[in-house]
């Protein structure tokens, strides 16, 4: 763990990351106890204004005060990729663990249920789910969390394979210990930093999502504040109010740089040889 | 070769016959009743039941899921509810936007991609490989839409070079390639970001190879290097890569169309969600599935006339 920080405090990518990272949850944080104003206060006489000591990103068309919709907004993004991630990495971890360490029919038919999932276009089947299931952010995590599960399995049954031919699981198995101990003991816990990486890169593909399907109206719905939702409305009023459509857009970006850098610094500290997946 | 192919066309036709299933399943067998999601929870009786009769609803699921198969194969795919007219002419009209759209985002992602990937490797962990591999840090992370929507502040509401939104149709040419620029911009961000990093590995890979070490030694000038011996071999990953994107583009349009107004499939997908469409909606959902996997099979095909170690290993 020491060389681990050691080399964390060298490899400044990991570090831009972590901050973007802290200030993402940490915005969020601070926004459950504290907001500048309240986010559902409307006041049409200050509606769309530039920003000023006291709105410091301005107003909306409604006279909401813009920073403090954007500071509860990342709870969205962090409520929808975190449950979306979460469901994806509990399913795909064990159906991918299960495919390695049974082979055969089980093996084959998971590789070909998810070459299946990753056929169809995403964007289409989220917007597919949503639109029969109706748009509301639950839905929009259930849409993400379907393309987490294959992308999840798909990495844990590749890292899982490489252990289960290495000779201390060998030595396990020839002591009689069955498949469910070893996954659980010896497997898993070693394949946890793949893992790991994976799943911080999968919550930033899931912020992406959620922010494009609220954009399409396919998201969270109003009054809970999202970033995608407010480019949306900023978008009507962007030749009154072009700063409007800057701020959520840029707090979208940042947070997703932020779990990318973050990723790929987890990669190159924790194991240099990992490959990612990537599917958007 | 041939056994290569065959079972490569297999395979997509397995696939595309379970997309079928899974695509009938979301949208007719999901939701209960399709009738009711069509025109929602206060509509009259009568008016259920007209519908159902309309649209064969009220058959079995089977001989449903028949009739959409057939109607599939002879291009036969029923009218829309909302719009009345036949499914098949609707995505017609609407893919004379989507598909020069997706062709010049991705004719413009590999205009830049490639020589920026080229550069990178052979300023390999120098400055300008670092500045280029930020770049595409930023270029995945910058969701595609709010690009558009700062291309659209930046060059039609500050500078009016360009349209905020909207086609004029192609019996005005310029006009309509002046109005997709901006679109295929937005949507190339993404592309450009992979692309260059595949060129960049691609072209790191064969740099290390022995031929590139002979052509230095016999002399030839790193340009020489560079494009004509290093380029030639890193170009077949980068294809296979562009077609997979390929595919995804058309798909990714539906937000970007939505952003400039843009009468395409993704804006036909948009109205049909909020019109309830589900006959449209399951067409075109089927159609990009059978849209990516022919991509990938031709990407497939390519591959192996360009390399032929997966054909043996196959």
């Amino acid at each position: 763990m020491n060389t681990f920080f050691a080399r964390a405090s060298r490899h400044v990518g990991f570090q831009v990351g972590a901050v973007l990272l802290l200030l993402f949850v940490g915005t969020a944080l601070v926004s459950l106890l504290w907001t500048p104003h309240p986010i559902d206060a409307l006041n049409m006489r200050i509606k769309l204004t530039p920003s000023s000591p006291s709105y410091l990103l301005g107003t909306d068309h409604l006279g909401r005060d813009v920073l403090s919709r954007i500071m509860v907004g990342a709870q969205t993004s962090i409520t929808v990729g975190l449950i979306a991630v979460a469901i994806g990495l509990t399913l795909g971890v064990a159906l991918g663990a299960w495919a390695a360490a049974r082979g055969g029919w089980v093996d084959e038919a998971l590789s070909r249920t998810s070459d299946l999932i990753f056929a169809f276009p995403a964007v289409l089947i989220a917007i597919l789910i949503t639109s029969v299931l109706g748009a509301s952010a639950q839905n929009a995590i259930l849409a993400i969390a379907i393309f987490n599960i294959p992308v999840f399995a798909r990495v844990t049954r590749g890292a899982a394979l490489a252990m289960w031919s290495r000779d201390f699981v060998r030595a396990a198995t020839a002591m009689g210990q069955g498949p469910v101990g070893i996954t659980l003991r010896h497997v898993l816990p070693n394949i946890a930093s793949v893992l790991i990486v994976q799943a911080t890169i999968q919550f930033a593909v899931a912020i992406l999502a959620e922010a494009g399907l609220s954009y399409l109206g396919l998201g969270a719905q109003p009054p809970v504040p999202s970033w995608g939702r407010m480019l949306r409305d900023a978008q009507t009023y962007i030749f009154q109010a072009p700063e409007l459509a800057v701020w959520p857009g840029l707090a979208i970006a940042l947070a997703v740089l932020g779990l990318n850098m973050l990723g790929d610094g987890l990669r190159d500290l924790l194991d240099p040889r990992l490959r990612l997946l990537r599917v958007g | 070769m041939l056994e290569f192919l065959s079972r490569r066309l297999a395979a997509a036709l397995v696939t595309l016959v379970l997309a079928t299933i899974v695509v009938f399943a979301v949208v007719e067998v999901l939701p209960g009743d399709p009738a009711l999601v069509m025109l929602g929870t206060d509509a009259r009786p009568d008016t259920l039941a007209a519908l159902r009769a309309k649209y064969g609803f009220d058959q079995p699921l089977l001989t449903r899921y028949l009739q959409w198969i057939g109607g599939l194969l002879t291009f036969n795919l029923g009218n829309s509810h909302a719009y009345g007219t036949s499914v098949s002419k609707l995505i017609g009209d609407r893919l004379v936007v989507t598909l020069p759209l997706s062709a010049l985002a991705l004719g413009w992602a590999a205009l830049v991609a490639i020589p920026l990937g080229v550069f990178a490797a052979w300023k390999h962990r120098r400055p300008g490989d670092w500045g280029v591999m930020g770049f595409t840090q930023i270029g995945i992370s910058v969701p595609n839409f709010w690009f558009g929507i700062v291309l659209v502040l930046a060059f039609a509401v500050t500078w009016q070079w360009f349209p905020a939104g909207g086609f004029p149709g192609w019996q005005e040419p310029l006009k309509s390639v002046h109005a997709l620029i901006l679109p295929a911009l937005s949507l190339s961000l993404g592309e450009i970001a992979i692309l260059t990093r595949v060129t960049r590995s691609a072209m790191l890979d064969t740099l290390r190879e022995d031929y590139v070490r002979t052509a230095r030694a016999k002399g030839a000038t790193e340009r020489r290097v560079l494009f004509h011996h290093a380029l030639r071999n890193a170009l077949i990953p980068v294809t296979t890569v562009a077609g997979l994107i390929a595919g995804f583009l058309v798909a990714g349009a539906v937000i970007i169309e939505s952003v400039f107004r843009l009468p395409g499939v993704g804006q036909l997908v948009y109205d049909s969600i909020n019109n309830r469409d589900l006959i449209v909606i399951k067409n075109v959902v089927i159609l990009f599935t059978i849209l990516v996997l022919t991509v990938n099979l031709l990407v497939d095909l390519a591959y192996a006339l360009l390399d032929p170690r997966p054909r043996i290993r196959a």
